[in-house]
């Protein structure tokens, strides 16, 4: 419950949210990158364990609000639209704090024949231009490189017993709940540890992480124990999440459905498969690579703001 | 059992960890974007008063602690507990020296304190923020040196002992911050 009428960012903040982004529309304007816009309320959601939609109800069926417009642009994507970028709300249940609003503004783009590299590269111009700097340094780190300098270990070997020992070697503190999982071991080391460990005004992409933690990505063509997946942090707050994507229909669907098994297995909801997305893998999307970057985040970044609630209009909807 | 899911978690609330009770003072959520999610809390121990942080995994539930605070008269102390009542039930609890904490030097008879009960029994005594308390010693006050601000210790009947103005004579009344221990003002009668 918000505790007043007054708006939670002050109009200067706002002034900043509009500039930036007239300044994102500038940039793709300039290098022929379609705006689209594609539904918000949609039959099939994303399985993702680790990610909760919210849900709402059209003639007593249940429809879901989307957690990114991925799929929608996918299939504009396989449609022949070219490269695109949408700027939306988009929402997630259950995620709520100080790095956190429940709905937030997403921006995410797809560009063809780009590798997630290409990608980093076409982000390092885009924050430059939103900084207003010459040029916006971002260190690039791969994700096995970090945990063989910080731990030595590699974490596309270990296993989780391994990854306990180098916690307790570190006096790295267990969570109250934790599994014999490794992959949430790995979240663990990397939020506890790595993340803290980036420099602290500046931009940092991680990139290529466990085959196991892929999402959408695609494995890389000579090392399936990896994905080409990327993330981009400003110090330790994370901005963005990219993927040289996955065309592979099939891939996909299993994908989906082993994210349905886990829901199972943890007594979460299952969700409705996105069977156009796949049907739309089939019929070919292009290679391409896509990000998607939190609007909220980057304006606590430029604005220095210690709780997201100071950069959204009315971001105390959700409070208390 | 009741218990609270992490979701659940916001400041105020109050879980079992470890066996003894605490307070939620803040939880933050850290979650990687596509990853596990954790909550890094900070907690009060209501038994020992001290702060304490744990990380959750997300979704984990934790006992909740039946812990609630009633305001109480405070009646007698018998050398080893301390009996408070609830105006309202009449119901009486003893409190032990250690769930006083600071409080005890500062209630007489009558004084209304929050009592923090845990499953039933007193956790922690507060005192209120202000109360009013006879002079029961302190040295003769100087003539004519009220302008210039000195103290002088004064014995006040609950049994503490406050930095009072010189001016301050036996028998008066005055009103005492007991989060500070300080003397605020002569309560006029």
């Amino acid at each position: 419950m918000p505790q007043h009428w007054q708006p939670t960012a002050t109009l200067k903040t706002l002034k900043e949210r509009a500039r930036i982004l007239e300044s994102v529309r500038a940039f793709f304007l300039q290098r022929n990158v379609l705006e689209v816009e594609t539904p918000v309320i949609s039959n099939a959601a994303i399985t993702d364990p680790q990610i909760e939609s919210f849900s709402t109800l059209f003639h007593q069926k249940e429809f879901y609000l989307h957690t990114s417009p991925e799929f929608y642009m996918k299939r504009l994507l396989a449609a022949g639209s070219g490269d695109i970028y949408q700027i939306s709300k988009v929402f997630r249940d259950d995620e709520n704090g100080r790095n956190h609003n429940p709905e937030f503004t997403m921006l995410e783009w797809y560009r063809l024949g780009f590798n997630h590299h290409q990608l980093m590269d076409e982000m390092e111009l885009l924050l430059s231009r939103l900084m207003i700097k010459e040029k916006v340094e971002c260190q690039r780190l791969s994700y096995q490189q970090v945990f063989i300098n910080q731990f030595e270990i590699d974490p596309f070997d270990a296993d989780v017993f391994q990854l306990k020992q180098v916690a307790e070697k570190f006096n790295i503190e267990t969570p109250l709940g934790m599994h014999d999982d490794s992959d949430m071991w790995l979240d663990w080391l990397m939020v506890e540890k790595i993340a803290p460990d980036f420099p602290k005004d500046s931009f940092t992409f991680l990139y290529d992480y466990p085959a196991t933690q892929a999402s959408l990505a695609r494995l890389d063509k000579n090392d399936s124990r990896k994905a080409n997946r990327f993330e981009l942090f400003y110090g330790e707050l994370e901005l963005a999440n990219g993927f040289y994507e996955l065309t592979n229909a099939d891939e996909q669907a299993k994908r989906f459905e082993n994210d349905n098994i886990i829901r199972q297995q943890r007594e979460q909801k299952l969700m409705p498969v996105d069977e156009c997305l796949l049907d739309a893998l089939k019929s070919g999307l292009p290679e391409c690579s896509g990000v998607a970057i939190g609007i909220d985040r980057l304006m606590m970044v430029i604005m220095g703001a210690e709780h997201i609630n100071e950069v959204i209009s009315f971001g105390d909807e959700f409070s208390g | 059992m009741a218990s609270y899911s992490t979701n659940e978690f916001r400041g105020g609330l109050k879980l079992i960890l470890d066996n003894d009770p605490c307070s939620i003072i803040e939880n933050e959520l850290v979650k990687p974007g596509k990853g596990q999610a954790f909550n890094r809390v900070k907690l009060r121990n209501l038994k020992t008063g001290r702060v304490l942080e744990k990380t959750f995994k997300s979704g984990e539930s934790v006992e909740a602690a039946d812990v609630i605070d009633v305001d109480m008269e405070f009646s007698y102390n018998d050398g080893e507990f301390w009996y408070f009542m609830d105006p309202n039930t009449f119901e009486q609890v003893g409190a032990p020296d250690s769930a006083m904490v600071d409080s005890g030097k500062w209630i007489k008879a009558q004084e209304l304190c929050t009592v923090t009960l845990w499953d039933g029994a007193p956790l922690v005594v507060s005192a209120p923020n202000f109360v009013e308390l006879a002079v029961t010693e302190t040295d003769p006050g100087l003539k004519g040196d009220t302008a210039q601000g000195g103290t002088k210790p004064a014995t006040l009947e609950s049994g503490a002992v406050v930095k009072v103005p010189l001016f301050i004579e036996e028998g008066e009344l005055l009103k005492v911050d007991t989060r500070s221990g300080e003397y605020v003002s002569r309560v006029k009668s």
